[in-house]
């Protein structure tokens, strides 16, 4: 495995908002079927991260290649723009994304939000579009729910809805931005689960969160940021029992 | 009274009698006279009566200028300030409105001979000191009609604060109630406007000395031969004399002009018509009667309304969408244009704005038929709410849908059009619903630009009955049915759009959309 491309690699990331550098200069390589949680203390920049693979923030300097396609950023200024937003466009389908809100539509049910892209963006059939809808809400344990509009459907169900409705297109990544934080905490562990079995089948995933047990339990190793860098990349165990730098022990230290 | 009484029965026979007048007979392949005059708010020149016919001395002179010119009168409607211009543009022969011939105008076309003779006939509250000079007005508010040469008579005597009308019996309701202390006009408007009015009288000399001739394109002179020659056979025959008398305005100045005797020729039949249609108080069977009469009127003017109105939503709804767009997303440029014309717009009143686009827009080459300039006054103007609204409910879709949408491979346009805007759009449907009932309301404003609408019939119909009140009530009671089904909609989307709006049935505040704009975790 080790001398194969790394399905995602990041080099020297900088992003800055205004005048406040939020990253600052990060680098991570994942390989395919890791799952990998990114933990740290509230504004360290574990959002804007993986909010970065995604493109939903644009990078300010740093490489991101992620299944294939590279984006590349020296110099914000001389960049042709066009080229990078269509290469983030094709990124985008390449990786998935659940937020801590959800994001569902509200004005479609849950198959209609799973329906969507694949109709607008691969311009598959309409009934291509709903086997594949069904097939995955199938997967999250929604096949029943496929009529419901989100507004019917408790926290944990319209997460896992929106987990569906990711993998219609069929990624080859899945980033998390704090998948359970907005759910109460009877629910959290229905997610979880669907988030298990992904990673059993070889999905490759990315998490920003504050399971720490969750993280302990199911990843392969854990990232901690702290102040826009990454402090320590541990394994799972590792990190909890004998962290490396002293910034992790004192993080860690609240939740033990 | 019992005089009054008399005379009325006497117009009830004489209207029989004056049915043929009208009616006349003519090769079906005569040629036509076309011609044209301003008929609302209009009496006794050429309006339109109680009934909803087009009556007045005007329009019976034309007719029998055109009996004796062997051609068919053709009648083409238009408003005051468009008349002198329709000419030139070949839309009609020529123009019968009062028009006073006036040196100033002799460049611009051309008149007949005076086919009537009168002045300026100041009214005061009955119990007011004599006048017997305009300047003895001074300091005193005096009203009139715009466009008039007693406008220019009062704005040349210093101090007089001179008061401008739209409707000339507002202007006398004015001196009534105390509002003013006197109007000047042609003696024809305070004949039939306030002379009814018992509370009014009439005081003073006659002031200047005003002429009208029937206009012509300048240069035309075949048919202004052809006008002057069957004008003085009208003159000559008496016929003039005998319409002018059942007007009630034949009057000393008309007789010495014309070197006829003083004396009336026939009873003032038309005039007390009139006034007894104006002043009588009809029982309400008779009242009931009048209003059903004006059915067909009422229906084409709904009906105008309404399509002004629907255009003009629709108008606005286009516009408003693609500002709202252009200022939530668009380029700074778009931003800055849509948010210099939401701004313009809100900030200036819509009459005006309507004004400007139908009487403004000629000087600089641009004509606009009455409905077009309604619907683009009236769409131009709700375009900018329309905007705001939109803009509003695209500013309220949470920042998040579109990141759903981005991160799921959609590109912005695509966001927009299948996630941003459909929510959007059912976030604004009660309010834009709520719009198209004002507008509704506003659209009698395009009245103003000649078009016959509810308040358009409204105008012709009171003027022609004096009664303000009832009619009034009438019209309001159409806005309000014409209204209503899209109060009941509104009602109804706002109800069902509701219960799609609903949020989870989570705790509170887990849901709440503004933490999914926070940049940095």
């Amino acid at each position: 495995m080790a001398d194969e491309t790394p399905i995602l690699s990041i080099r020297d990331l900088h992003k800055s908002y205004d005048e406040t550098e939020i990253l600052k200069g990060v680098s991570l390589t994942v390989e395919e079927g890791d799952l990998v949680s990114i933990i740290g203390p509230s504004g360290c920049g574990k959002s804007t991260f993986l909010r970065c693979m995604n493109c939903l923030e644009v990078l300010d300097s740093g490489t991101i290649a992620i299944a294939g396609v590279t984006l590349e950023k020296k110099d914000a200024a001389t960049d042709p723009d066009r080229d990078f937003s269509r290469k983030a466009h094709e990124l985008r389908q390449r990786v998935g994304m659940v937020f801590q809100n959800f994001n569902l539509f509200p004005h479609r049910t849950i198959l209609q939000n799973a329906m969507l892209a694949p109709m607008v963006v691969l311009g598959v059939s309409k009934t291509e579009a709903e086997a594949t809808g069904m097939r995955f809400l199938e997967k999250v344990g929604l096949a029943a729910f496929r009529d419901r509009y989100p507004s019917q459907m408790s926290g944990g169900q319209q997460q896992r809805a929106a987990i569906a409705r990711a993998l219609c297109m069929n990624p080859k990544v899945m980033l998390y931005d704090e998948p359970t934080s907005a759910l109460d905490p009877q629910l959290v562990d229905e997610v979880l689960q669907v988030m298990r079995d992904l990673d059993n089948e070889g999905m490759t995933q990315i998490i920003v969160t504050h399971e720490m047990r969750f993280a302990r339990d199911a990843s392969d190793y854990i990232v901690f940021m702290e102040g826009g860098y990454i402090v320590e990349v541990s394994d799972e165990d590792e990190i909890f029992t004998e962290p490396k730098d002293e910034r992790t022990r004192r993080f860690l230290a609240r939740f033990l | 009274m019992t005089d009054m009484k008399r005379l009325l029965s006497l117009f009830v026979l004489c209207a029989f009698l004056t049915g043929p007048l009208v009616a006349q007979d003519l090769p079906a392949d005569a040629p036509v006279l076309r011609w044209a005059a301003a008929p609302d708010s209009n009496a006794p020149y050429s309006f339109y009566d109680a009934s909803n016919k087009l009556t007045g001395f005007e329009y019976e002179i034309i007719l029998a200028v055109a009996r004796k010119m062997g051609r068919k009168p053709e009648f083409i409607q238009n408003d005051w300030d468009g008349l002198i211009p329709g000419l030139g543009r070949g839309m009609y022969d020529c123009v019968i409105c009062g028009i006073e011939i006036n040196p100033d105008k002799a460049g611009e076309v051309d008149f007949s001979m005076p086919y009537f003779i009168t002045f300026e006939q100041l009214v005061l509250r009955k119990g007011s000191p004599d006048v017997t000079k305009l300047s003895e007005l001074s300091g005193k508010a005096i009203g009139t009609l715009d466009q008039t040469a007693a406008l220019k008579m009062l704005q040349s005597t210093p101090g007089v604060d001179a008061r401008t009308y739209q409707q000339e019996m507002n202007a006398y309701r004015d001196v009534e109630s105390g509002r003013i202390y006197g109007v000047l006009l042609d003696y024809p408007i305070a004949m039939f406007y306030a002379s009814p009015m018992k509370d009014l009288a009439f005081v003073g000399p006659p002031f200047g000395m005003i002429s009208y001739g029937i206009v012509v394109k300048k240069g035309n002179t075949a048919l202004l031969d052809e006008i002057n020659k069957a004008l003085k056979e009208v003159i000559d025959s008496g016929e003039l004399r005998d319409i002018l008398s059942r007007w009630n305005l034949w009057t000393p100045t008309m007789a010495k002009a014309l070197n006829q005797p003083v004396d009336p020729s026939l009873p003032p039949t038309q005039y007390l018509a009139f006034i007894g249609a104006a002043t009588q108080s009809p029982t309400l069977l008779q009242r009931l009667e009048r209003y059903a009469t004006y059915t067909p009127l009422l229906i084409d003017a709904a009906i105008l309304t309404l399509k002004v109105s629907i255009l003009g939503m629709a108008l606005a709804i286009v516009v408003g969408f693609t500002f709202a767009v252009f200022r939530v997303y668009g380029p700074w440029p778009l931003r800055m244009l849509a948010t210099l014309y939401i701004e313009i717009i809100r900030g200036t009143p819509l009459l005006i704005q309507l004004l400007i686009i139908y009487y403004g827009l000629p000087n600089i080459g641009i004509k606009l038929d009455p409905f077009i300039a309604g619907v683009l006054g009236l769409g131009l103007n709700y375009a900018a709410y329309e905007a705001e609204n939109y803009r509003g409910g695209l500013m309220a879709i949470p920042k998040g849908q579109m990141e759903g949408a981005r991160a799921l491979g959609l590109t912005h346009t695509q966001g927009l059009r299948h996630v941003v805007i459909p929510q959007a759009f059912r976030m604004v449907l009660p309010p834009v619903t709520n719009d198209f009932i004002s507008l509704l309301k506003d659209s009698s404003l395009v009245s103003m630009v000649t078009l016959v609408d509810l308040t358009g019939a409204y105008n012709r119909m009171a003027t022609g009955t004096f009664d303000y009140f009832g009619t009034g009530l009438l019209v309001a009671a159409i806005y309000l049915l014409i209204g209503l089904p899209f109060v009941r909609l509104a009602r109804y989307t706002e109800r069902t759009l509701a219960v799609d709006q609903r949020r989870p049935t989570q705790k509170p505040g887990a849901f709440h959309f503004p933490a999914i704009g926070k940049k940095a975790s």
